[in-house]
């Protein structure tokens, strides 16, 4: 019998969980949803004037995104080490890491490009400037895939834990912070009509580190994970 | 020739092998930190920038270079446990973390006291601080990860992936003041060319941090021969033993 290729293998693993996903749609929206719900209550807490909600947008569009994201991870695994599929995975022969990448692939393509996509408008409702939408859109695209790399990597660790979703959370912040400062940092740059080149490469460098070095150590938690 | 070395990774020989060790860490490591305190607090002279307070360093100084060392430590302890599967090394890891924490604490925490008198204010989101901060989320990560299992071969190994990605922090930590100037301290002793301190007051520095350093062996030895006996509660040598 001959072996799937490897991209064959990844693209069947990713249109399986497209079409998952697309049974269950309601499920791809709560993360939306939840971002848009938190970006509401900061003006409610701070101050309805946008010339001051400006100066923390770049930030609260940020950190909600990083939130929102989080919310959909803990699931990310769990049904397919509930039904053997992973242990499948793992003893088929083929590359763990890109199986799990296009996975992970899949899960941003359902949570973090919606985010990225409703990212101007919500920026907008906080007084973002029409000009930084491109510095908004470009950092989040490089920050929801990283965090889906990162999430991806908790996630294979945490699943199966008794209320695995706050220890997720507790794993992936502190890996996401650098993520966060640089991602921030260049949309206020870009508020403020600076260049954000500076972090914003940064924010890729960061992207590309976890893209080569996520899918190992995504493999070896998922290994550890369904030993037993 | 390696007997001895091989012989470490055998819980009795190491819970033996230990208790030896332990008490020629924690003598000198006593004389070295008390005799490091009272330099510092004594003898070293009254800096002419900031009085007094500056003594704190003593403290903070070493705390802050040991919790970086504590963690490399446990990420080189938990990826020798997961590579060449040594459970003596994943217990090495599990033992170091909570004194890791302690020391990461302690030089949050004396920096903030240093912080007030001398630039006013308790926090400050700085680079170095920050990074610190996120050193010990990653220490307690770490120990409610490994809190969470039940099985203790999977909670050992799931900790050891999680420490071996958070290391990265560690350089961010140690090179943050020369990539961001700020308001905490450049580098002053570990340079590339001379140290901008005075010989005086960078004694103490040493002596202190060689304290220290032996205090992690000290705490070391104890802790983990409180975890072999911990996961070797029910293995007969241990029964023979007593």
């Amino acid at each position: 019998m001959t072996r799937t290729p490897i991209l064959e293998a990844a693209r069947l693993v990713f249109r399986r969980d497209l079409t998952l996903a697309w049974r269950r749609w309601d499920e791809v929206t709560q993360p939306l949803i939840f971002y848009v719900v938190v970006t509401t209550m900061f003006p409610l807490a701070t101050t309805p004037e946008l010339s001051q909600l400006r100066l923390i947008s770049g930030g609260v569009v940020w950190v909600a995104a990083l939130l929102s994201s989080l919310l959909a991870l803990e699931a990310l695994f769990r049904a397919d080490v509930e039904d053997g599929t992973t242990e499948q995975w793992v003893l088929s022969g083929q590359p763990l890491g890109y199986l799990l990448l296009a996975k992970v692939a899949a899960h941003w393509m359902l949570t973090g490009l919606p985010l990225v996509l409703m990212s101007p408008i919500v920026g907008t409702a906080l007084g973002l400037p029409f000009e930084a939408w491109g510095t908004l859109v470009v950092s989040l695209l490089a920050g929801t895939g990283t965090l889906s790399v990162l999430g991806g990597i908790g996630a294979a660790l945490t699943v199966g834990v008794r209320r695995g979703s706050v220890l997720l959370s507790l794993l992936v912040l502190p890996l996401a912070m650098p993520l966060l400062i640089f991602g921030a940092r260049a949309v206020t740059m870009a508020i403020d009509g600076d260049s954000p080149a500076g972090p914003l490469q940064l924010l890729a460098a960061i992207f590309f580190l976890a893209l080569s070095l996520g899918p190992l150590a995504m493999s070896a938690a998922i290994r550890i994970s369904v030993e037993n | 020739m390696w007997t001895w070395f091989h012989k470490l990774g055998s819980p009795p020989h190491a819970y033996r092998i230990l208790g030896k060790m332990a008490p020629w860490f924690g003598w000198p490591a006593l004389v070295l930190i008390l005799v490091a305190t009272w330099w510092g607090l004594w003898k070293a002279p009254t800096d002419y920038q900031q009085g007094d307070a500056y003594r704190i360093l003593y403290i903070h100084a070493p705390s802050a270079w040991m919790s970086m060392f504590a963690y490399v430590m446990m990420a080189v302890a938990a990826a020798i446990g997961l590579i060449w599967r040594i459970k003596i090394a994943h217990a090495a890891s599990a033992a170091g973390a909570p004194i890791g924490a302690s020391f990461t604490f302690l030089a949050l925490a004396t920096g903030s006291i240093w912080g007030k008198p001398m630039w006013g204010t308790w926090w400050v989101w700085d680079a170095r601080l920050t990074s610190e901060l996120l050193l010990l989320f990653l220490y307690l990560g770490y120990m409610a990860l490994r809190a969470s299992f039940d099985d203790p071969q999977r909670a050992d190994r799931a900790s050891a992936v999680l420490a071996i990605v958070g290391v990265i922090n560690v350089p961010i930590i140690h090179y943050s003041v020369q990539w961001w100037t700020t308001l905490h301290q450049p580098a002053s002793v570990t340079k590339m060319d001379r140290p901008s301190i005075a010989l005086v007051m960078l004694i103490p520095l040493f002596l202190m941090m060689a304290g220290f350093q032996l205090y992690y062996g000290w705490a070391m030895c104890r802790r983990l021969r409180g975890e072999i006996l911990r996961r070797e509660r029910n293995a007969g040598w241990l029964k023979e033993a007593n």
